[in-house]
């Protein structure tokens, strides 16, 4: 087969630029391989993440050729000819090479207020599978980022990371509220310091989810609805009201440990 | 010198799903604690699990139980797993799954709302809790979340160099280093919990991540435990074998559990070839019987493609030395005769999306290739069943780490509730260890700094071996010499390649600074996989018979003998390069109520 060449993104925090590599490319080779054998050969420093080189893990996210891609599921024969390059995700600083600082998004799982559910019963919960499917779609996600490295909310204006979560952390609220046995209510949360109205839906983490999870239709436009019913339909407000006698608020629930 | 110090009540080395359930325990029992992992968290090696997790909640089959569960689990072992283990593990699985949906966890449901249960290799029942073919996931990401909501301090990509002693030899603590910057770091703890999963890395055709070096197998060695049953090695039976860039990369059991049977490349369906005679009461004779027994349990045998692993693996090897393999080396797993496209994309999406996205193959209209891939580790560290506690004071071991749950050869879905069962009593043994007060004190800071000057050596080299080099020879050599089948000549020949390992391990060269530098941090896992092989080999060269997930070609047959002890391994020197001494250390004796239960099986 022909060779492939590598335009690889190397550098830290001071800055860095491309170095090109050019080897044999091999049958069936995905973009992960062929950095994994410039690491074995000529560039053993070359960082990169990668754990399952299975697209389970959702270590391996880079921008190939400039989008964002898992380096395990991209392969080379698939890509157009020429020069092949790779870069780091651009929203998070930059650690060494391909290596990103992604504590952002660990900051935001602390955030999240916890599933609290009723005390189990004998013999376990009941939840019927039309009702756990719409939850299990976003628990498919598998952590990879790249929807939070796509999203321009914060991919083109740093600052909004002090109030915006971010499309991973989205579905992941859409899940709880979702959730068959959740007593919690997160909404006003969500609108106030989760940022939810900077999204426009303009679908860019969609597109990029590698577990074709569709984060702007299933999970951000129903969390929106709801979030907007419940701030300005008087009779949700309302019944917000009632119901907060027996419902814990999300910022009560988040020093509150579920069971 | 000085380094960044932490202190805890335990500390817990490894963040899959193991590590992630003690540290949900210790918490709860009011203790402070740390979790290490050498990822991200989420990425530990729990996240390739697909099929499910085995727990007797009678769901699907009220017939099920503990007992039955207990059993299988004995049966799939050869009766070399630590009965008691596989006792409290049968007995508790059910709880520990059913609480996960406190903390999130969305299982597929049956249709009157409970968690629905899969069949799997070697389960009399269908067992396994489950969601979809991505289970593994569903785990993590529900300890992980737990844990998170509970304010525990997690050090991401933090790789630990060795455990540390008190001067009166307990486990007082541990030297790491963080791989973004290169800088030491000291952890004190009064109680330490290894979690840290495999050791498949040494072998060429895996399904494991570059994480298992077997670290927690070699540290607790070197720390003055035991480890035991190391050369019984799982080589799952369905890895992918093409492209060769994903050879290995797994595919789960639950293709078989939903109806995909295996062909060679004549199109016969020969796993009726090889039923062995433990198994042949159970068994369909036939296709017919086979194929009516996926709808009812009842109505069939069970089909041989859920045989135990170590019997399918060996059987497809068998087959592709026969000539009626693949083109690439393999044999055909085939589910797109035999279900509905619809039911394979319902059932398999992950499979579905791995075989179209790497290989090009619509496993909804034609067969997947596959063959036996390394896969899990039975051996491991001796541990107490009811406590995890190691023989070193002040050290515990859960999970793919310890040994003795799984006997000779593990039944696919008992890790992820192995996970979950001493996961949660780690934490308890860990606290009670504490509580009675007779824990370590200071570090022994000579050990520290040894193992950080060892770590450093092959900077200071000026000219030496690319570690890349050493660890594709180890896997290649491991490969040919420690494989699925094995013989004496192979195994001298492994154990004379590994001396020459040890010297080009202490030969090798470093480029580059300490800041994220994969090369320095694969030379600091050398010498981890370097002592996990040795012991595996000596292992492999004493069982001169053949059991579970260890097969000699000079020894095809099991002998009684050799059920009555595990080989256990200690070091002399407590150093990756000391020498190994093995004993043989008699097997738990079985209670009669337990003996019984195994007696009314037969």
């Amino acid at each position: 087969m022909a060779d492939v060449t590598m335009r690889v993104w190397r550098g830290d925090a001071n800055g860095g630029d491309f170095e090109n590599y050019t080897l044999v490319q091999n049958e069936g080779e995905v973009v992960l391989d062929v950095i994994h054998r410039i690491q074995a050969t000529e560039a053993p420093d070359l960082a990169c993440r990668w754990n399952c080189k299975a697209g389970k893990c959702g270590s391996c996210s880079a921008e190939i050729n400039g989008k964002p891609r898992l380096m395990c599921m991209t392969r080379i024969d698939e890509l157009p000819e020429g020069p092949v390059t790779v870069t780091p995700m651009k929203a998070f600083p930059i650690i060494r090479d391909l290596v990103t600082d992604v504590s952002f998004n660990y900051a935001q799982a602390e955030k999240v207020p916890a599933l609290l559910p009723p005390p189990m019963p004998e013999g376990g919960y009941r939840m019927f599978q039309e009702d756990v499917e719409r939850g299990q779609e976003f628990r498919k996600c598998i952590e990879c980022f790249m929807c939070q490295d796509v999203c321009h909310v914060i991919r083109d204006h740093e600052d909004n990371k002090q109030h915006y979560a971010g499309p991973r952390f989205f579905i992941r609220y859409a899940e709880l509220e979702m959730h068959p046995l959740d007593t919690n209510d997160r909404r006003d949360l969500i609108r106030e310091e989760m940022g939810l109205g900077y999204c426009n839906i303009t679908k860019c983490c969609t597109e990029v989810c590698p577990e074709h999870i569709k984060i702007t239709d299933n999970a951000i436009i129903p969390l929106k609805e709801r979030v907007v019913d419940a701030h300005y339909d008087p009779v949700a407000w309302l019944g917000r009201k009632i119901r907060r006698k027996t419902k814990i608020s999300a910022n009560d629930a988040a020093v509150q440990p579920a069971p | 010198m000085t380094y960044e110090h932490h202190d805890y009540d335990v500390l817990i080395i490894g963040a899959g799903g193991a590590g992630l359930r003690a540290a949900i325990e210790a918490k709860q029992r009011g203790l402070k604690v740390g979790i290490v992992t050498k990822s991200l968290l989420g990425k530990a090696h729990t996240v390739m699990a697909e099929g499910g997790m085995a727990a007797a909640m009678g769901n699907v089959y009220p017939e099920d139980n503990w007992m039955v569960h207990f059993r299988d689990t004995m049966r799939g072992g050869k009766y070399l797993n630590n009965n008691r283990m596989a006792e409290l593990h049968a007995k508790e699985a059910p709880d520990r799954v059913m609480e996960l949906e406190q903390w999130g966890a969305l299982f597929d449901r049956t249709k009157d709302g409970k968690i629905l249960q899969r069949d799997f290799g070697g389960h009399r029942y269908a067992r396994l809790a489950h969601v979809g073919d991505r289970t593994g996931l569903e785990l993590i990401r529900t300890l992980q979340q737990k844990v998170v909501s509970m304010g525990t301090d997690v050090f991401m990509e933090c790789k630990i160099l060795k455990l540390v002693h008190d001067a009166k030899g307990k486990v007082a603590g541990c030297v790491a280093y963080h791989r973004e910057n290169g800088e030491f770091v000291t952890f004190a703890a009064r109680a330490v919990i290894l979690a840290t999963g495999g050791a498949g890395k040494s072998w060429k055709f895996t399904s494991n991540s570059w994480e298992g070096t077997g670290d927690g197998h070699a540290m607790a060695l070197w720390a003055g435990a035991q480890l035991i049953d190391m050369e019984c090695i799982q080589f799952h039976p369905t890895g992918m074998v093409w492209p060769l860039s994903v050879r290995g990369l797994l595919v789960t059991e639950g293709v078989r559990g939903d109806g995909g049977v295996l062909r060679n490349s004549e199109g016969k369906r020969f796993m009726f070839d090889y039923v062995a005679p433990m198994f042949r009461a159970e068994t369909a004779e036939s296709e017919e019987e086979a194929d009516k027994w996926y709808d009812d349990h009842t109505a069939g045998r069970r089909p041989p493609e859920l045989l135990p692993r170590d019997e399918v693996a060996r059987a497809i090897n068998t087959e592709v030395k026969a000539g009626r393999g693949t083109a690439h080396g393999g044999v055909f797993l085939d589910i797109a005769t035999r279900r509905s496209p619809e039911f394979i994309r319902r059932r398999l999406p992950s499979m579905y999306h791995q075989f179209m996205e790497l290989a090009g193959v619509d496993i909804t209209k034609e067969a997947m290739e596959i063959g036996p891939t390394c896969h899990y580790i039975m051996g491991g560290v001796k541990v107490d069943a009811d406590t995890t506690a190691t023989l070193v004071p002040g050290l515990f071991a859960i999970g793919e780490v310890a040994g003795g749950m799984h006997g000779a050869n593990r039944l696919g879905g008992n890790s992820l509730s192995d996970l979950i069962v001493f996961g949660k009593r780690a934490g308890m043994g860990a606290a009670e260890y504490i509580e009675a007060g007779d824990v370590a004190s200071a570090m022994n800071m000579d050990e520290v700094e040894a193992a950080i000057a060892e770590s450093l050596a092959p900077f200071d080299r000026v000219e030496g071996e690319n570690p890349y080099d050493v660890q594709h020879d180890l896997q290649e050599m491991m490969q040919v010499n420690v494989g699925i089948i094995r013989n004496q000549s192979e195994l001298d020949e492994a154990a004379a390649q590994l001396a020459t390992f040890t010297e080009r391990v202490k030969n090798i060269k470093v480029k580059g600074g300490r800041a994220y530098n994969p090369g320095w941090n694969l030379a600091t896992d050398l010498p981890a996989m370097l002592t996990v092989c040795r012991a595996v080999t000596i292992g492999a060269t004493l069982r001169k018979e053949s059991r579970g997930g260890h097969t000699r070609e000079d020894f095809p047959n099991a002998d009684p003998e050799f059920a009555k002890f595990n080989f256990a391994h200690t070091t002399n020197g407590g150093n990756w390069d000391s020498e190994i001494v093995t004993e043989e250390s008699p097997l738990l004796p079985m209670p009669d109520e337990l003996m019984a239960l195994l007696e009314e099986a037969k």
